[in-house]
């Protein structure tokens, strides 16, 4: 009787699986670890799953997460039932999305090296996951880690927009406060990036039980690196989401380093992704060079929060092709040829280009003339926003709170009358206003 | 006993594994769960477990009839004026400003650790059987996840109170706090916000906390801009700033000095009514001393005044409440000891970059023509919260006394 109620109980458990013609979600247990288990259920409230064993064992491991893939590295879809139906204009939109990044990261890399900017990153080798944005909603909130420039760029975030916060111009809606590349959308739904990495997780599972409890019919996407998940944040952040069932999607970008240190040094399991599994999160690894399976995963999981209100990890598997930063030389800590081999041989813009190519969906004249006029248009913003003043000094001031307290209204005073006493010590004739208005 | 414990348990795995719930099991369940609530509330002579502090009982400053409560020229502002009033502690003020911030904003929530079944404090008691689970919820053990969570409901524009257990717990989210939550509006540019948050938690001495049961972190978070730091010394304060301070648009936390959740009982307006934040409060006028304080601390300024008063012929101290210490009320405090020419400042933690310091520099830069002694600083020695020292490390009455002696003989 208790075989019978128990096998009862496991279906229950697992909801009907929503078949669906772009993708079919299947999901998979490993069941019976421990085979020599005893009919009598363990009744110890914290584990009401469990069952009695004589078998004394350790669990050493549990077999490796299998990574989902669509196309396979020369573009060739390898199951068509697994291929999604896409208009050509969906499809290339990703595509072009892909080379304007790639070339926005180039010319913004080569100028902090020129010292126009103060700092930059690069997303070279992981540019597939803006397959991730494709697949949600532009209702959906974003909270990014900082290597996710491409989801704000396919939502619309338009190059003057990049070029003003890298510049800290006065366009900046960021009002010059943050380093480069920490972006922020109100209108895109993208909240601002912060440096402190994984901070954002917690952040996300909150975010995520606001919009269900608001009766939206949307998710939050939340984007980290899997170094971050090694910070108490993540632990937090999965095992909140998920004790309250909150519509958060993980996307963790496995692309290898966090800096210089590689994954064997970050963790001894098996990724992000089997971490996942342990907080009771539905868990997916996918092949992050491959844009369809980066973005199929993304909508099942999409469909799986929003509707089912349950949070799910996702952990794309890439390789940081770029340097950390603009601060770091990674060939301190890896060989080119590794970096080669990774460009040449496995680059998601390249497998993604074939694909289109076999639809003949694009050309090789196509290719060259985008390349040629994004990287005009990327330059025209850029030599703008180059152009333009910093933003008003007291921009310095403002927001701290809602309304200025006395204390920072005087210390505004006191800055405008230094400015008046020593003004060749400022650069004042590059700030909005020249400190006038403070 | 035991057994019964045991049948409820297996009885609601099994049910909640293998069937809807149809019949009622309900009742052992429930006791099952308010065993803790029966211990609580059983034993009437044992002293609570959480202390009590017999100066507050003799304080001049409690509202205890209705006519007193409303003499107040900050509640002549709002419509509480009139109405009526209830007998309240700290613990059941605080509850009823939360009933209320519930009650008048759909989007608010509270959560924390054991907050469902009424907190370790009551200060949550029934809210989640009025307000429904998924307004009043328990999260994990994760201080950080805590204020995370806190900070991502709030940057959607609702409005989260979170509760930290104890205030010395609440370091494992000093980086949510400090590095997002104060940030939070600046470093978007105005685009974002996360003002509807607000972090409450108790704080101070309370007998017997040793180490982490009796710290009085403030100080950490006054260095920290874009915050709003607030501590009630009393029932009908700790209503009015709470709501003031979950209605602000701004983060806000929200210390509450557990020695007076049982001990400090006054006639509370039952009404919906905030105090101002950032504003001091005079409690005593007087001419020769100004002496600052806040939270328990006091009617440990209180006692000392009257024992000052009493061995010194002739003197008046003039005692301030600053209620907000970040962003506070400089300008009353500047006024005051403008008229006194002396200052003496008080608080529970440690000296060496204490609020105190922040305090005494900016009346120095401001006052400094009109003082006649060095101000006196009487705060925790500069050592962990100790246990069984708990009397010799306190600021007490007798300590605030010995400053008051020394600023007035200089």
């Amino acid at each position: 009787m208790f075989t019978l109620l128990r096998n009862a109980a496991l279906c229950s458990l697992w909801p009907k699986i929503a078949m669906s013609t772009i993708n079919r979600r299947a999901l998979t247990m490993t069941t019976k670890l421990l085979k020599n288990t005893l009919d009598e259920k363990a009744s110890y409230p914290g584990a009401t799953e469990s069952y009695f064993t004589t078998e004394m064992k350790f669990i050493q491991s549990i077999a490796p997460i299998p990574t989902y893939r669509v196309m396979d590295l020369h573009g060739k879809v390898i199951d068509p039932t697994q291929e999604p139906q896409v208009s050509k204009e969906f499809a290339v939109k990703i595509y072009k999305d892909m080379i304007t990044l790639n070339i926005m990261d180039f010319i913004l890399y080569e100028a902090q090296r020129q010292g126009r900017i103060s700092f930059y990153m690069t997303n070279y080798g992981e540019e597939a996951y803006i397959g991730s944005a494709a697949a949600l909603d532009s209702q959906d909130v974003i909270y990014g880690q900082y290597r996710e420039s491409g989801v704000l760029l396919y939502r619309g975030f338009t190059l003057d927009n990049f070029m003003n916060q890298c510049y800290s111009n006065e366009n900046d809606i960021g009002k010059g406060r943050q380093m480069p590349i920490h972006y922020g959308s109100k209108e895109l739904n993208f909240q601002t990036i912060s440096s402190p990495v994984a901070t954002q997780l917690p952040q996300a599972s909150g975010a995520a039980y606001a919009l269900k409890r608001s009766g939206k019919k949307n998710c939050i996407m939340c984007y980290f690196g899997e170094g971050a998940a090694s910070e108490g944040d993540f632990h937090s952040a999965l095992n909140v989401a998920a004790t309250m069932k909150c519509p958060v999607i993980f996307f963790c970008r496995n692309n290898g380093f966090a800096i210089s240190t590689p994954t064997l040094e970050q963790y001894k399991g098996d990724g992000i992704a089997s971490r996942g599994i342990g907080y009771g999160i539905d868990t997916i690894r996918v092949d992050g060079n491959d844009v369809w399976a980066v973005y199929n995963a993304t909508k099942a999981a999409r469909q799986l929060s929003v509707e089912e209100h349950r949070p799910v990890l996702l952990e794309s598997m890439t390789y940081r092709v770029s340097h950390h930063s603009t601060s770091d030389d990674s060939f301190a800590y890896r060989s080119k040829k590794e970096v080669e081999y990774w460009k040449q041989l496995d680059n998601p813009i390249v497998r993604f280009r074939k694909w289109l190519e076999d639809k003949n969906w694009w050309s090789e004249h196509e290719e060259n003339s985008f390349r040629t006029s994004i990287r005009k248009e990327v330059l025209n913003a850029f030599s703008k926003a180059e152009k333009l003043l910093k933003p008003s000094i007291t921009d310095l001031f403002n927001d701290v709170y809602d309304h200025p307290p006395q204390n920072i209204i005087d210390q505004r005073q006191k800055l405008k009358t230094l400015i008046e006493r020593y003004p060749e010590n400022y650069p004042l004739k590059n700030f909005k206003n020249e400190g006038k208005d403070l | 006993m035991q057994t019964s414990r045991l049948y409820s348990l297996i009885f609601r795995y099994f049910n909640k594994t293998y069937y809807k719930p149809k019949f009622g099991n309900l009742n052992i369940h429930k006791n099952y769960f308010h065993t803790t609530r029966a211990t609580n509330e059983a034993p009437k002579t044992a002293p609570p477990a959480e202390g009590f502090m017999t100066e507050v009982a003799q304080s001049k400053f409690v509202k205890s009839t209705r006519e007193e409560a409303l003499n107040n020229p900050e509640l002549e502002e709002t419509n509480v004026a009139q109405g009526e009033t209830k007998k309240m502690n700290m613990f059941q003020s605080i509850n009823d400003a939360m009933r209320i911030a519930l009650d008048t904003d759909d989007t608010a929530v509270i959560f924390g650790e054991d907050i469902a079944f009424g907190g370790v404090f009551r200060c949550t008691m029934g809210l989640a059987e009025m307000f429904g689970k998924d307004r009043v919820f328990n999260t994990p053990l994760t201080e950080q996840g805590i204020a995370g969570f806190g900070i991502g409901m709030a940057a959607m524009g609702h409005t989260a109170i979170a509760e930290i257990q104890f205030a010395d717990y609440i370091f494992p989210a000093f980086d949510q706090i400090v590095n997002e939550a104060a940030k939070y509006r600046y470093r978007s540019g105005g685009i974002f916000d996360v003002g509807g948050l607000t972090v409450r938690s108790p704080c101070s001495a309370v007998g017997h906390g040793g180490h982490y049961h009796s710290q009085t972190p403030e100080g950490y978070f006054t260095h920290t801009p874009g915050l709003k730091i607030v501590m009630p010394r009393s029932p009908i304060q700790a209503k009015g700033l709470l709501l003031a301070s979950i209605r602000d648009r701004n983060p806000v936390i929200f210390f509450e000095p557990k020695i007076l959740y049982r001990s400090a009982v006054e006639q509370v307006p039952i009404d919906d009514y905030e105090l101002p934040l950032s504003k001091a409060e005079i409690l005593k006028t007087g001419k020769d001393v100004t002496i600052v304080g806040y939270g328990s601390q006091i009617y440990i300024l209180e006692k000392a005044i009257q024992i000052a008063e009493k061995n010194i012929p002739g003197l008046s101290c003039e005692l301030i409440d600053l209620r907000t210490i970040l962003p506070w009320d400089v300008d009353m405090v500047a006024k005051s000891v403008n008229k006194t020419g002396r200052l003496v400042i008080s608080h529970e933690a440690p000296q060496t970059s204490g609020f105190s310091a922040e305090i005494s520099t900016s009346i120095m830069e401001r006052c400094f023509l009109r003082l006649e002694a060095p101000i006196q600083r009487v705060c925790g020695w500069d050592t962990p919260f100790p246990l069984v020292f708990e009397k010799f490390y306190v600021p007490d009455a007798i300590r605030c006394y010995d400053a008051i002696k020394e600023v007035v003989e200089y």
